[in-house]
């Protein structure tokens, strides 16, 4: 089989498995949810990696470092963010009797 | 001895065989990751799955042979990796919660941003016929076309994610800005991009114009695709511009035939896809009406029976809040976003406890498309550490409201706006809302009588069972909340 229908099978598998995957997902969890998958297409990343030894000239290389620093942002920020986002919804235990703020993490 | 050892692991890691295998491994992880946010107990573990799966495609690819033979590769990888780390961890561990969509939102563009340089450099020296060592004679159609597609795709998330980001951080005008004819108008650049494409595709000689043609037009067409969305459809707009990226990153895995990306640009396609249309048909509207224009452009002008109705409003005082409050058996607490503009998420919580210390029942009644991204009041409240079994979707909350005693809205109009329900002639008619107009009384915390997002007025305010507290929502809240503690 060529290459590219392999590639494009697996996309389309992919996509089934990301839809079956999310289309369960509760509505409490939709921002977290949305700033993982977020993070995930950071993966673009590689691209740059990839391109940066066969670049050439100052324009490209100067393209692709941004492309990489774009890409870290992505998912650094992006994973960093949903962890901290998850640590709030984590074992919560419901003390109704007791007033003092359960300690959440880094929050301030 | 241990030298030439050395060198054959070094040979065995380079491999491709193992480079492949490792990259199985990274998209399984991010699979695997991603099925643990499905479920909050599982959501922390499957977030640091994904990352995981993240570094090792990142490490594999760091391996490929080549990568280390260009004179200054290392640095410049490693130079954009700085960067990018020491702009994305401040701003991802400062951000408060309560900026927590533009923050995805200017993430979300940073990616596509990223696709669409990299499609650049891709067209510069693969396009054109040349003598390139890793391209003799240009790259294939298949390339071409996947990496068209990703930098037309990639810039119109980019330059969506930026704008929506100014609206979210209130750098641009909430409201929708329209010009006349601006269908006609993102059609048209559409269609230059997608022509210019095309051209390339086909071999011009001019090929430096229709890259450049792509690009920007692509990038006019983000500002225009976004620019009419009024705030209230921002949950809507930013996990469509996610889905884009999305797909943009899979398109440059097609076109780099890299499995990793592939998968993991796909599944983020779908997820988003999936996510736009919940949060549409939470709207009761279809994705391409919500890109046409915002409501607020369409109409301006109050609509029939609501406006011309505008009885008088009935305004208390936070004292009588509180006592309707604590007599209460049941209080629903419906926020919206004004809850989250006055970060009065932690003063609710106050409330709440106040309220639970005196025996009422009090759940919160959560709209999917409450604030401005999707599971916004979710966040809030988390942070807020209230319990996530009182939160209710709409579904679960709705029967309820017919017996409970007090609905404190916080924040949220549209939401909440029976005209959705009963005035066929609202823009918003067939919108499923909260319906709190059922439940006894209704307390609405409101800055001023300034209409929502939406520009639409809300009969709710009208309604006799309905008195209005204004001012700050959270100066608000606080001070009934010591109302209910000294009662």
């Amino acid at each position: 089989m060529n290459s590219l229908v392999i590639d494009i099978a697996v996309l389309v598998l992919a996509g089934f498995v990301g839809y079956t995957v999310i289309s369960k997902v509760p509505n409490t969890l939709h921002t977290p949810l949305m700033s993982g998958t977020n993070a995930i297409h950071g993966i673009v990343v590689l691209g740059g990696l990839l391109l940066m030894a066969e670049s050439s000239g100052v324009l490209e290389k100067v393209l692709l470092v941004i492309a990489v620093a774009f890409g870290t942002i992505n998912v650094i920020g992006g994973f960093l963010v949903t962890d901290r986002m998850l640590g709030m919804f984590k074992s919560k235990p419901v003390v109704k009797d007791d007033p003092a703020p359960v300690p959440s993490g880094d929050e301030s | 001895m241990s030298a030439s050892h050395i060198s054959q692991g070094t040979v065995f890691l380079q491999s491709t065989n193992f480079i492949d295998a490792a990259y199985i491994v990274a998209f399984s992880l991010l699979i695997y990751g991603m099925t643990g946010l499905t479920g909050p107990r599982t959501a922390v573990r499957g977030n640091k799955i994904a990352a995981v799966g993240m570094a090792v495609a990142v490490v594999a690819t760091l391996l490929r042979q080549h990568e280390f033979s260009g004179s200054g590769t290392v640095w410049l990888i490693l130079l954009g990796v700085v960067i990018g780390t020491a702009i994305g961890v401040p701003a991802a561990l400062k951000v408060r919660m309560t900026a927590m969509p533009q923050m995805v939102a200017i993430f979300n563009g940073v990616g596509g941003g990223a696709v669409a340089l990299i499609a650049w450099v891709e067209f510069r020296h693969g396009f054109v016929p040349t003598t390139h060592p890793l391209a003799p004679g240009g790259y294939p159609l298949r390339v071409e076309i996947f990496e068209l597609f990703g930098a037309i795709v990639g810039s119109v998330s980019f330059w969506g994610s930026n704008i929506a980001f100014g609206k979210l951080q209130e750098i641009l005008p909430g409201k929708p800005i329209k010009l006349p004819g601006q269908s006609l108008i993102n059609l048209a650049l559409l269609t230059v991009a997608v022509a210019s494409a095309v051209i390339l595709c086909a071999g011009s000689h001019s090929q430096a114009l229709f890259i450049l043609g792509i690009l920007v037009a692509a990038a006019v067409l983000g500002n225009m695709v976004v620019l009419p969305i009024g705030g209230a459809d921002m949950p809507v707009v930013i996990s469509l511009l996610n889905a884009c990226t999305g797909l943009s990153a899979a398109a440059t895995g097609l076109a780099l035939g890299n499995p990793v990306m592939i998968v993991a640009g796909m599944i983020v396609g779908a997820s988003g896809t999936i996510l736009t249309n919940q949060m549409a048909t939470a709207m009761n509207r279809t994705v391409p009406s919500i890109i046409a224009g915002g409501f607020g452009g369409a109409v301006a002008a109050p609509v029939g029976g609501a406006g011309t109705e505008g009885g008088t409003v009935r305004s208390t005082s936070a004292q009588d809040v509180a006592i309707q409050l604590s007599y209460a058996r049941l209080v629903v607490i419906a926020p919206g976003y004004g809850m989250a503009v006055a970060q009065a998420q932690h003063a609710v919580r106050e409330l709440e406890r106040a309220l639970e210390a005196k025996g009422v029942e009090v759940k919160y009644a959560i709209h999917p498309v409450a604030g401005r991204m999707p599971g916004h009041m979710n966040v809030l409240l988390a942070e807020a550490d209230v319990p996530y079994d009182l939160l209710r979707e709409m579904d679960d909350i709705n029967p309820e409201f017919p017996r409970t005693d007090v609905t404190l809205v916080i924040g949220a109009n549209d939401v909440t706006n029976p005209a959705a329900n009963t005035d066929p002639g609202s823009p918003i008619y067939g919108m499923p809302i909260l319906e709190v107009d059922k439940s006894a009384a209704v307390v609405v915390l409101k800055r001023s009588m300034a209409s929502g997002f939406a520009g639409i007025d809300n009969p709710l305010f009208y309604d006799p069972k309905t008195s209005l507290l204004f001012g700050d929502a959270k100066a608000s809240v606080t001070e009934i909340t010591a109302e209910v503690q000294a009662l």
